[in-house]
């Protein structure tokens, strides 16, 4: 492994300078295709745009985000993102959305991680087996869903019905009651693979005789799970844990397809796309996009650091 | 504390059979080391005994109970790993107490056995340390700490040095010879490929090659009455010179010819009826020396290795290995030079056609 690189040798600036080139063509990438549409999209959120009058857009402030319009009686009332009550909805549904589906995530996929991760015949192929709803298309495995769950024709309704578990055909996508239900059903089929894929990883990593050293010492099986197996694990879930949870976090074609126009399951992400795309209100959508910008960076920080010291603390 | 005793033990994978029926007892209190070149089954053996592994023939008896059946942790057995096998999240001081732990042992005596077996290890400065950071050589102390914890009737070792360094190896091997010694009642098994750690810290040596045991005796009974030629060749460095040879005639001493070199007699007690048979002649390096007269062999010297207080002479005495000679550390050998070398009668080794060692009278009393 190379050293500290010193800025202050010539070999160390030859080295640094030919990093920057080698950094240059990504960095002009990301900055067209991610810094570029950011700055653009933040920008949008502080003017009157419009998808027709894009160019003309003129600077409003923060009107996107609050205004208070006074009725000069001393009463008033509040507009922009932050008094809409379908956003702060929106809001409530994502989170609602991303703490379910990753808690649920991530404990089917540390069971699968752990029977994936045992010595069986035919472990390849239940391996590549498990992959296959996370290689499917969102899309696809939405529209997929979508029919098994219809409530007519639907698959589900016909099985639990033959089982006396439901009296009447349920309509899944479309009732308030189910329809985050419906999203959650389909979201862990489709990303427990990943999650669990994840936690192998991390599962290889464990040296196996570590475990032959607590057989020696007699420790229970439950025990070394959770004094073992887990502490080690815990980088490797933490980051699929993240991972998942920033994906969650601005989920759209699932919902988009899935269940549209439904205000139990209106994410963030659903919530920019028809203000910007469907409502013609371009700078009201971009104000949404860069509040769940915000969101999620502060997400990110916060679960680093939060990870880092827990990791410090036990580890 | 206790003494083992297996019976006809086998171990198969499949149908591979990796140890063929093992037939040994070990006494109390004793160092027994198995050796053998890599696969032949001593590592295996070693967990057959600590219960990792089922035993899939045969019987093994601690203290006159048969424990096939028992976990490893109701055999009353530690274990030291060759990569230690530290949990890595717990400091030095859960890693020797987790077992402790675990079974209820009270906080007070749990502190002093750890803080006992620490001091006796000289790490008790490292107990709030984790494992990664420390060197290998502490590390393996703490494996040998929380081993010593347990208070295990059978220590096993799976060849605990091999990931040292050659100083820190010599190190260690000491340590655990003195932990024997201190620990004299513990009935200690130590695998290694290491003949020098066998010959070193064995009261007996077990050498095993493809699954069975060549042979079972102190470490001098191996290296003077050596019972075949695997044991022979394993045992001492540079290995044994072997060449073929002809019984001339049996008796004690009788009389063989190596191939290539002189009739000579050998101390070592070879039947009459043998006379005429083919059979195998060895010499050690070491029991080589120089002569002015004819010798045992002689031949132009091909490389000369330097050691030091030694100096290998590679002799061509017209076979395809050529002959290999521990000589004096101040001889002076070029490459090309004519030499012959000698041995006394009762440094030299004959086998059968089986490779089997015809008793040796003399040295074999020695040891």
């Amino acid at each position: 492994m190379a050293g500290p690189v010193s800025p202050h040798s010539e070999l160390g600036r030859q080295r640094i300078l030919a990093a920057w080139w080698f950094l240059a063509p990504m960095l002009v990438v990301l900055a067209a295709a991610a810094g570029w549409p950011l700055l653009k999209t933040i920008y949008f959120s502080f003017t009157d745009a419009t998808l027709n009058n894009l160019s003309g857009a003129q600077w409003v402030g923060i009107l996107n985000y609050y205004e208070w319009l006074d009725y000069g009686d001393g009463t008033g009332e509040a507009f922009g993102l932050l008094a809409d009550e379908q956003w702060w909805a929106a809001v409530y549904n994502t989170v609602r959305f991303t703490l379910i589906s990753v808690t649920l995530e991530t404990l089917f996929g540390l069971v699968i991680a752990l029977v994936l991760n045992a010595e069986f015949k035919g472990r390849g192929l239940v391996r590549a087996a498990v992959l296959v709803p996370w290689a499917i298309p969102t899309i696809v495995s939405a529209k997929m869903w979508a029919w098994m769950m219809h409530d007519q024709f639907g698959i589900l309704n016909d099985m639990f019905l033959r089982l006396g578990l439901i009296s009447a055909p349920i309509a899944w996508t479309a009732s308030p009651d189910t329809a985050m239900v419906a999203v959650l059903i389909v979201d862990v089929w489709k990303t427990t693979p990943f999650m669990a894929l994840l936690i192998l990883a991390g599962l290889q990593l464990v040296p196996g005789d570590i475990y032959e050293a607590a057989k020696i010492d007699g420790v229970h099986p439950v025990k070394v799970f959770f004094k073992i197996t887990l502490p080690l694990i815990r980088p490797a879930i933490l980051v699929a844990v993240i991972f998942r949870a920033l994906d969650a976090m601005r989920v759209f074609d699932l919902i988009y397809v899935l269940t549209p126009n439904n205000d139990r399951t209106r994410t963030m992400s659903v919530f920019a796309q028809e203000n910007l795309f469907q409502f013609d209100k371009f700078a009201y959508g971009s104000a949404a996009s860069t509040l769940l910008f915000v969101v999620i960076a502060l997400m990110v920080i916060l679960t680093i650091k939060l990870g880092r010291m827990d990791l410090e603390g036990n580890g | 504390m206790a003494n083992l005793k297996l019976t006809n033990v086998a171990k198969s994978y499949g149908s591979v059979k990796v140890l063929h029926g093992i037939d040994l007892t070990i006494r109390s209190g004793e160092f027994i080391v198995f050796v053998g070149p890599s696969g032949c089954g001593k590592s295996t053996l070693l967990r057959l005994i600590a219960g990792l592994e089922d035993i899939t023939g045969g019987t093994l008896e601690i203290d006159g109970q048969v424990v096939n059946a028992l976990p490893p942790s109701k055999r009353g057995i530690a274990m030291v790993f060759q990569s230690y096998a530290l949990y890595p999240h717990m400091t030095v001081y859960d890693n020797m107490a987790f077992g402790l732990k675990l079974a209820n042992t009270s906080k007070e005596d749990l502190d002093k056995r750890v803080r006992a077996a620490a001091e006796m290890l000289q790490i008790t400065q490292y107990l709030d340390r984790l494992p990664k950071q420390l060197s290998g050589g502490q590390r393996q102390r703490v494996a040998i700490g929380r081993a010593i914890v347990r208070d295990p009737k059978v220590f096993l070792f799976d060849e605990p040095l091999s990931n040292l360094d050659a100083a820190l190896r010599v190190a260690t091997r000491i340590e655990i010879a003195k932990l024997h010694e201190r620990m004299h009642q513990t009935t200690m098994i130590y695998v290694t490929h290491d003949q020098v750690e066998a010959m070193t810290l064995a009261d007996r040596i077990v050498v095993l090659n493809g699954g069975k045991i060549e042979q079972v005796g102190s470490p001098m009974e191996l290296y003077h009455a050596p019972d075949n030629l695997f044991v022979a060749r394993f045992i001492g460095s540079p290995a044994m010179n072997i060449i073929p040879a002809k019984i001339e005639a049996g008796g004690m001493p009788a009389t063989v010819r190596p191939l290539n070199g002189q009739p000579v007699q050998v101390d070592a007690n070879v039947p009459a009826s043998a006379a005429g048979s083919a059979a195998t002649f060895g010499v050690r390096p070491e029991d080589l020396r120089p002569t002015d007269g004819p010798g045992l062999f002689s031949g132009n010297v091909l490389l000369v290795e330097k050691l030091g207080e030694v100096v290998l002479a590679y002799i061509d005495i017209g076979m395809e290995e050529p002959l290999i000679a521990k000589l004096d550390g101040d001889s002076q050998l070029e490459r090309g030079q004519h030499i012959s070398v000698t041995a006394d009668a009762d440094r030299l080794h004959v086998f059968d056609g089986n490779g089997k060692a015809y008793v040796r009278t003399r040295r074999a009393l020695a040891a």
